[in-house]
């Protein structure tokens, strides 16, 4: 471990509610069992408990952000700290004129997730008629001076449509494109059958994504995430368990990553309970995976540790049931023959359309 | 809407600004300018910063050239302008930093 741990980045989940209920979403599946427990105070207090351990960067994400009443407080303070602040919403619930008031309290980047780009299409990974208000979500964005980003989840039905998504995003003006393929944890990991590509679909589309980089180097980014189930390696998650990124939930846990609560036998503490700062550097959960020395075998002697870190935590454990071993999208893991066996489901199913569990509660509030 | 195609080119009689996503701010801990953008952010050396610091659209690569030989006064003209515009169109190249007027 470094001797300069710090986070760079902190991921404020401000609630876990959303109008929308996408079908890859990567809150818990049991949402439902975490309420909003952080009142805009303690926000206040963590953000600049995180400036104070070096964070430059703050998200402000959910569930939904918006549905925060209290949202221009937390921008006003997160600009006063001079943390780069970016809104990652679905964009729904927005008024122009509460836009403007973002723009106004020093709100420094937008991104908005579309979903697909035609209505039906959109609309049925979402759950909810939302497409078109997205779009106008986006054109007021831009009108206001605000950078843009779109996200774009790809999975089976929609990649084959990439470049339109491209030339969407360009029609909107956007400054940065996120051709994200979903992840499978959480609600995508549920809906595996139903959105997982085959590797001709993944790579047609790497090679447009590609092309259209370089023909609009200077003017949108685009960046093409890969699936893990189709890469050689794991991706190095969050760069590293509690390196970077800092994460605190709606309900005030201290996480390493937005699903590691989802890990058994691990201990997270609450920012209504200690300061941010004293969490992150030695909590047993936020220690439990840092550095090398919880590494099994093949990791332990790879020359790969310091670049992907073992990979995904929450991957591993929701594949495998354990959570310290390699992370199966690994070609050297011993559990890599359960992506294998994913992979061929996917080549399998190819073209069949499959029922889709919507993210939903499934477990009833507290008290 | 937009701006299709290809970005302006960075010329000696551009006057660079920082694209709208990007933000200059120092950065305590390390004592050292970061950019920072969306997701992520770039550590600059104090050459870098110091050029950053100038693209406000209010200057030309040439004041900017002018002003970094006041501080790099041991350094070839030469060889400051090469650097200078060498980062700058690598800096636009990513977006970072528009060309201006």
């Amino acid at each position: 471990m470094s001797s300069e741990v710090r986070p760079y980045t902190l991921v404020a989940e401000l609630t876990y509610k959303c109008p929308l209920r996408c079908v890859y979403c990567s809150n818990p599946l049991d949402y439902g069992r975490h309420a909003d427990e952080v009142d805009t105070g303690t926000w206040l207090r963590v953000f600049q408990e995180a400036e104070d351990l070096g964070v430059v960067q703050l998200n402000l994400t959910g569930g939904e952000p918006l549905i925060r009443h209290d949202l221009e407080a937390l921008i006003e303070e997160a600009h006063r700290l001079d943390l780069y602040t970016n809104l990652i919403t679905g964009g729904i619930p927005l008024t122009v004129e509460r836009l403007t008031r973002f723009r106004a309290l020093g709100l420094d980047n937008v991104q908005l997730s579309i979903q697909d780009v035609r209505a039906g299409a959109s609309d049925r990974i979402a759950g909810l008629r939302s497409f078109d208000r997205k779009l106008e979500v986006a054109r007021w964005a831009k009108n206001l001076g605000f950078p843009l980003t779109i996200n774009v989840v790809l999975h089976r039905d929609n990649l084959d449509r990439v470049a339109d998504v491209i030339a969407l995003a360009e029609d909107l003006s956007a400054d940065r494109l996120e051709l994200a393929n979903a992840q499978y944890v959480g609600w995508a990991l549920q809906n595996r059958a139903a959105l997982l590509p085959t590797r001709e679909q993944l790579e047609r589309a790497r090679a447009i994504a590609a092309a259209a980089r370089a023909r609009l180097r200077g003017t949108m980014e685009i960046l093409f995430v890969t699936p893990d189930y189709y890469s050689e390696f794991p991706k190095a998650c969050m760069d590293g368990w509690g390196r970077r990124f800092v994460v605190v939930s709606p309900d005030g846990l201290v996480l390493p990553c937005h699903a590691a609560h989802t890990l058994p036998g691990l201990e997270f503490e609450s920012v209504r309970q200690r300061a941010l700062g004293d969490i992150w550097r030695d909590s047993p959960g936020f220690n439990a995976f840092r550095g090398e020395a919880w590494m099994p075998e093949p990791c332990r002697s790879c020359d790969r540790r310091a670049i992907d870190f073992g990979g995904c935590r929450c991957q591993a454990f929701h594949l495998t049931g354990k959570a310290a071993v390699t992370d199966p999208a690994c070609r050297l893991s011993p559990d890599h023959g359960l992506i294998e066996a994913a992979r061929a489901q996917a080549l399998e199913a190819a073209g069949r359309a499959m029922p889709l569990e919507y993210r939903a509660r499934t477990v009833s509030l507290r008290g | 809407m937009g701006a299709p195609g290809r970005p302006r080119v960075i010329s000696a009689e551009s006057r660079p600004r920082l694209a709208e996503k990007a933000r200059l701010r120092f950065d305590r801990k390390a004592q050292q300018y970061l950019l920072l953008f969306p997701e992520r952010g770039l550590a600059l050396n104090p050459t870098a910063a110091e050029i950053l610091k100038l693209c406000t659209g209010e200057h030309t690569v040439e004041a900017i050239i002018e002003r970094l030989l006041e501080t790099y006064d041991t350094q070839p003209r030469e060889a400051v302008e090469r650097e200078v515009v060498a980062f700058l169109a690598g800096m636009a190249e990513r977006g970072l930093v528009k060309a201006g007027r």
